[in-house]
C-alpha cells in the first residue's frame, strides 16, 4: 500500500495545501514490514460456466478422442505428454510448459454431482465443502477460511478482485476487494475537501483514504503500456486486472482471487472457447512478466471451474455440462511439466454415467497441497477447517 | 428543520426532503400505515399468476430444445430466449418499481418496512427464468401483511414458490414418502434450518429440530399450479419439533407449527433485536429492544402493535446518525434530493437505470437482490463503509448528479434541503469551497451525514 502515491498527487496545490485543515489528517500508512504467511503468493482463478477440460488439454492420443469430438479435435495444439496436447490458442504458453511452470490436472472435480447447476457447482467449489449440494449454512470460502487461522493478517493481505464478488475469499478473515472499473478522478481541490467532511468520522475517513489511494496507484503507475497490438478491449480489461494483482503481489498482498468468465460453450465451442482461452493466457502471461523472475518463483497460479463438460460434442459443435473436468496451475513454485491426475480413460464404461469424464480426484485436494506446500498449514486444519470432510490422499509433490 | 422531522426522514424513511403531506411524528406515520396502501395501486409490482403461463412456456421450450432434431430445436431456443427476457424485463420492471415507490410514498415508513421484510425472509433467484420470483414474493406474501400479525406473513412467506425453491424446499421428499420410496430420494434441510434459524426462533434449537422440521416441511412444493401440498411426498408422522408432537400429514399440520413457531417468545426476542438493529442503531439499547419485545409477546406477533412500539420509544429518535445507508437507500435519498420522482425512475430507458442505479448498485456492494446468502444483507456499518464502495459512492456523487439533471441544483441549497437538522460544520465549510458545482453537489452526497441514517 503506497500512499505516498497519494500524497504525490496532491503537491501540485501546494500553494493552498499549507493552511489547509488536511494536513494533519494524512496517515502514511508504513508497512511494518512483519508477511505473517510467507514469501509464497498463491492466485486463485475460478473459470466460471464450466471449462472443458477435455478441450483445454486434450488426450489427442486416444483414437476414441477423435471418434466422440470431431469438430473439436481439429487443429491440433502442441504435444504436452506424447499423449496429451494442448489448445492451439495456447501456444504461448508452451515456454512456461518447458521450462516447467506450467502443470495440468486431468479428470478432477469437487464432489458436487449428477444436477450439473452452475449455480450450485460454484457455491460448492467456492465454499469448498464437501456436500454435493449447496450448505447454505456455510457462508465463507475456503481461501477465507484459510486465512481465518493466520494471525496477524492484514486486510491488505489478501485481496478479491473483479467486478463479480469473490465468494471463495468472503469471510470474517479481512479481505480487501477491487474492482477495475472504479477510478475517481478527482480535483486535488475535491480531495483535500473530501478529506475535510470525513475528519471526524473514523469509519468514513480510513474508507475514503483508501479508495482514493488505492484507484490512484493504479491509475498513476500504469496508465500507458496497457494497450498491446491486436488486444481488443476485453482483453485490455484483463490486463488491467492483472496488472493490479501483480502490483499488490509484489508488496504486501499474499493471496490473490477473481473470475474469468465465458466458459459455458454449449454451441459452436471451437469458436467459442478462443476468447476466454486468451484471456486466461493472457493472465498467466502477464502476471509472470509483472511480478519479474524472484516473485514469480515464488507464485502458484491454480485456475479451477465449477465441472467439466460431456466428452461427445453435441449436435451444436459445443459440449453440455458434465462432471470430471481439469485445472491448470502456472507459476515459478510449480512442479511444472506435467499433467496430474490418474487419468480414466474415454472408454464408455469408464465414463461417469456414461457421458462424462470420470473425477479421479478431488478439485479441493489440490489446493490442499499448495496451501500445505506454500504455507504449511496442518493437514489436520486443512481436512477439517479449511475443507470439512476432505481426505487429501498421497502427497502429489506439487511444489519446485 | 426540526431534528424529529429530520429523524423522521433518515431513520423511517428515505431521506429529505420530504413529500408534501408527508407523516413525521409517531401518531400521524401510523395512521398513514393504517390507511391504504397507495403506492401498491399507483405502481403494480409483479404477481406470479401473470408469470404462470411465461414460466411454463420457458420451460417447455427449454425440454424441446434439448430433445427435438435441429431445426425445431432452434426455434424453441428461440421462443425461450424470448421467455426469458420476457421474465427480465418483468424483474427490471420490478427495480424501477421499488425505487419509484420510495421516491413518490407520503408514507415512506411503509416502503421501509417492505423492504426490512423482504430482507428479513430473503429470496435470490436460482435462475434467469426466476428472476422475477423474489419481486412476487415481496409483492404478495410480504407486502400485504406488514401490519399484520407475523405468523400470517411467515406463512404466506414459506408457501411461496420463490422460498421453496430458493431454499431447496422443492427437493426435498420424505424418505418414506410414497415417492421418497419409489425413487429413493430424501431429505433436504435447507428451508427447515433457515426457518428456525433465520426466519422464527433464532436460537434454542437443536440438529433434531431441524431434521423434524424438515420432515414436516416434506409436501409443501410448487406444483404446476403454483404452491401445493403434496401428500405423496410427505413423511409419514408424526414430527416432534421444539418439544410439540405434529401428526398428520396435511397442509394443517405444516401450518399449525409455522403458527406455533411465530407465537415462540424466542421469535420476539430475535425480531425485537433484529427491528431495533435495522432501525435505529448496530448495537441497539436494551431498554428499546425489550420494549418491541414485550410489544411482541403482549400483542401475539401484531406487527402493528409492534411498529407502534418502535415509533413511540424516546430511545428510536434524537440525534445519533450510527448507521450506514445501504446502496438502495442511498441512491433512493441522492434521487430524493435531486429532485426526482418516481415517475421519472419509471421513464429511464432499461440500459439507462442499470447504468445509473443497477451497476453503481453493485460497485457498492448490493446487487440487485442478490444478497451473499438467505441472512440478507448486513446491517453493520463497517460492512457498506469499505475503501472500494467508498470509491464507487464518491464516483457516484461526482459524476451521476450532472447526468440526473440539468443544471444542477445550487449546492448550497441542495446541502440544506437534503440533510436538514444533520448537516454539520465540516460539510457547511467545505461545499462553498469547491471548484464547481459539479463538485460541490458531490461533496454534499458523499458527506457522512448523507451517508449515515
Amino acid at each position: 500500500m503506497d500512499r505516498r502515491l497519494f500524497l504525490k498527487g496532491l503537491t501540485g496545490t501546494a500553494c493552498s495545501l499549507a493552511a489547509h485543515p488536511m494536513m494533519t489528517t494524512v496517515t502514511l500508512a508504513a508497512s511494518d514490514g512483519s508477511a505473517p504467511l510467507g514469501d509464497h503468493r498463491l492466485i486463485v482463478v475460478i473459470l466460471r460456466g464450466a471449462m472443458d477440460g477435455l478441450d483445454l488439454v486434450r488426450p489427442s492420443g486416444d483414437p476414441l478422442f477423435a471418434g466422440y469430438r470431431p469438430t473439436l479435435s481439429a487443429n491440433q495444439g502442441p504435444d504436452l505428454t506424447g499423449y496429451f496436447s494442448l489448445n492451439p490458442t495456447l501456444t504461448g504458453l508452451m515456454p512456461l510448459w518447458q521450462a516447467g511452470h506450467l502443470g495440468f490436472v486431468q479428470a478432477t472435480s469437487t464432489p458436487y454431482r449428477d444436477q450439473r447447476s452452475h449455480f450450485d457447482g460454484q457455491d460448492i467449489l467456492e465454499a469448498g465443502t464437501g456436500l454435493d449440494v449447496p450448505n447454505a449454512a456455510v457462508r465463507d470460502g475456503w481461501l477465507n477460511r484459510m486465512l481465518q487461522s493466520v494471525p496477524g493478517l492484514r486486510a491488505q493481505t489478501a485481496f478479491a478482485i473483479g467486478t463479480d464478488s469473490a465468494p471463495l475469499l468472503q469471510g470474517p478473515a479481512p479481505v480487501s476487494n477491487w474492482q477495475p472499473d472504479l477510478r475517481l478522478d478527482l480535483s486535488a481541490q475535491s480531495r483535500l475537501l473530501l478529506d475535510h467532511i470525513y475528519h471526524d468520522d473514523a469509519l468514513f475517513r480510513d474508507a475514503a483514504t483508501e479508495a482514493v489511494s488505492l484507484t490512484e496507484s493504479i491509475d498513476l503507475s500504469r496508465m500507458d503500456g496497457m494497450a498491446s497490438p491486436g488486444a481488443g478491449g476485453r482483453l485490455a480489461d484483463i490486463e488491467r486486472l492483472t496488472d493490479f494483482a501483480a502490483d499488490r503481489l509484489r508488496e504486501d498482498t499474499r493471496v490473490a482471487a477473481f473470475s474469468l468468465n465465458g466458459w459455458d460453450t454449449h454451441r459452436n465451442q471451437s469458436g467459442g472457447i478462443t476468447l476466454p482461452l486468451r484471456r486466461l493466457e493472457r493472465v498467466v502471461l502477464r502476471m509472470s512478466e509483472q511480478l519479474g523472475p524472484d516473485i514469480w518463483g515464488k507464485t502458484l497460479l491454480l485456475a479451477m471451474t465449477e465441472f467439466g463438460r460431456t466428452v461427445a460434442e453435441n449436435g451444436t459443435k459445443g459440449t453440455d455440462h458434465g462432471t470430471g473436468g481439469a485445472m491448470l496451475m502456472a507459476g515459478g513454485a510449480l512442479k511444472g511439466g506435467r499433467v496430474m491426475g490418474k487419468w480414466p480413460g474415454l472408454d464408455e464404461s469408464a465414463l461417469y454415467q456414461r457421458r462424462d469424464l470420470m473425477p479421479t480426484s478431488d478439485v479441493r485436494a489440490w489446493a490442499a497441497w499448495a496451501m500445505r506446500g506454500m504455507y504449511g498449514f496442518d493437514r489436520t486444519l486443512l481436512e477439517t477447517n479449511v475443507f470439512p470432510g476432505l481426505s487429501m490422499g498421497d502427497n502429489p509433490g506439487l511444489l519446485a | 428543520m426540526t431534528q424529529d422531522k429530520t429523524t423522521a426522514a433518515f431513520r423511517f424513511g428515505y431521506g429529505l426532503p420530504l413529500p408534501a403531506l408527508a407523516p413525521a411524528e409517531p401518531a400521524s406515520m401510523l395512521a398513514a400505515l393504517r390507511g391504504p396502501d397507495t403506492m401498491a395501486t399507483t405502481y403494480p409490482g409483479p404477481r406470479l399468476d401473470d408469470l404462470t403461463e411465461t414460466l411454463a412456456r420457458a420451460d417447455s421450450m427449454l425440454r424441446t430444445s434439448r430433445r427435438a432434431e435441429t431445426a425445431e430445436a432452434n426455434a424453441a431456443r428461440q421462443d425461450y430466449r424470448q421467455a426469458i427476457a420476457q421474465l427480465e424485463g418483468v424483474t427490471l420492471m420490478a427495480a424501477k418499481t421499488t425505487f419509484a415507490r420510495a421516491l413518490d410514498a407520503t408514507d415512506g415508513f411503509r416502503e421501509r418496512l417492505v423492504q426490512f421484510w423482504a430482507d428479513h425472509f430473503t429470496t435470490v433467484a436460482r435462475s434467469r427464468r426466476d428472476s422475477p420470483l423474489p419481486a412476487t414474493m415481496v409483492e404478495e406474501a410480504i407486502r400485504p401483511y406488514i401490519t399484520d400479525r407475523f405468523a400470517d406473513m411467515l406463512k404466506a412467506v414459506i408457501q411461496h414458490p420463490a422460498m421453496l425453491g430458493y431454499l431447496d424446499q422443492s427437493r426435498s421428499f420424505g424418505p418414506n414418502s410414497r415417492i421418497g420410496q419409489r425413487r429413493t430420494k430424501g431429505l433436504n434441510e435447507n428451508l427447515a434450518r433457515e426457518l428456525l434459524e433465520l426466519h422464527t426462533v433464532g436460537s434454542g434449537y437443536t440438529q433434531d429440530d431441524v431434521t423434524q422440521m424438515a420432515a414436516l416441511l416434506t409436501g409443501l412444493t410448487v406444483g404446476k399450479k403454483g404452491p401445493t401440498f403434496d401428500a405423496r411426498r410427505a413423511e409419514p408422522g408424526p414430527e416432534t419439533v421444539l418439544g410439540t408432537v405434529y401428526e398428520g400429514d396435511t397442509l394443517a399440520t405444516v401450518l399449525k407449527a409455522l403458527d406455533d413457531l411465530a407465537e415462540n417468545p424466542s421469535t420476539a426476542a430475535h425480531l425485537a433485536r433484529k427491528l431495533a438493529i435495522h432501525f435505529v442503531s448496530d448495537q441497539p439499547n436494551p431498554d428499546l429492544v425489550q420494549a418491541l419485545t414485550d410489544a411482541w409477546r403482549i400483542s401475539g406477533g401484531d406487527l402493528l402493535a409492534v411498529t407502534e412500539s418502535l415509533l413511540t420509544q424516546p430511545a428510536a429518535w434524537g440525534k445519533m446518525q450510527e448507521k450506514a445507508r445501504q446502496p438502495f437507500d442511498f441512491i433512493a435519498a441522492a434521487l430524493r434530493a435531486l429532485g426526482l420522482d418516481g415517475a421519472d425512475v419509471m421513464r429511464m430507458a432499461d440500459d439507462v437505470f442499470r447504468e445509473v442505479i443497477l451497476q453503481p448498485m453493485a460497485a457498492m456492494g448490493q446487487p440487485w437482490q442478490s444478497p451473499p446468502g438467505p441472512d440478507g444483507w448486513s446491517e453493520m456499518a463497517e460492512a457498506w463503509i469499505t475503501p472500494e464502495t467508498m470509491a464507487a459512492r464518491i464516483t457516484w456523487a461526482m459524476d451521476m448528479p450532472q447526468r440526473l439533471i440539468t443544471p444542477l441544483p445550487d449546492p448550497t441549497a441542495l446541502m440544506t434541503r437534503c440533510l436538514g437538522a444533520h448537516l454539520g460544520e465540516r460539510l457547511a465549510w467545505a461545499v462553498p469551497k469547491s471548484e464547481n458545482i459539479r463538485e460541490a453537489v458531490g461533496l454534499v452526497l458523499a458527506s457522512p451525514e448523507f451517508n449515515r441514517r
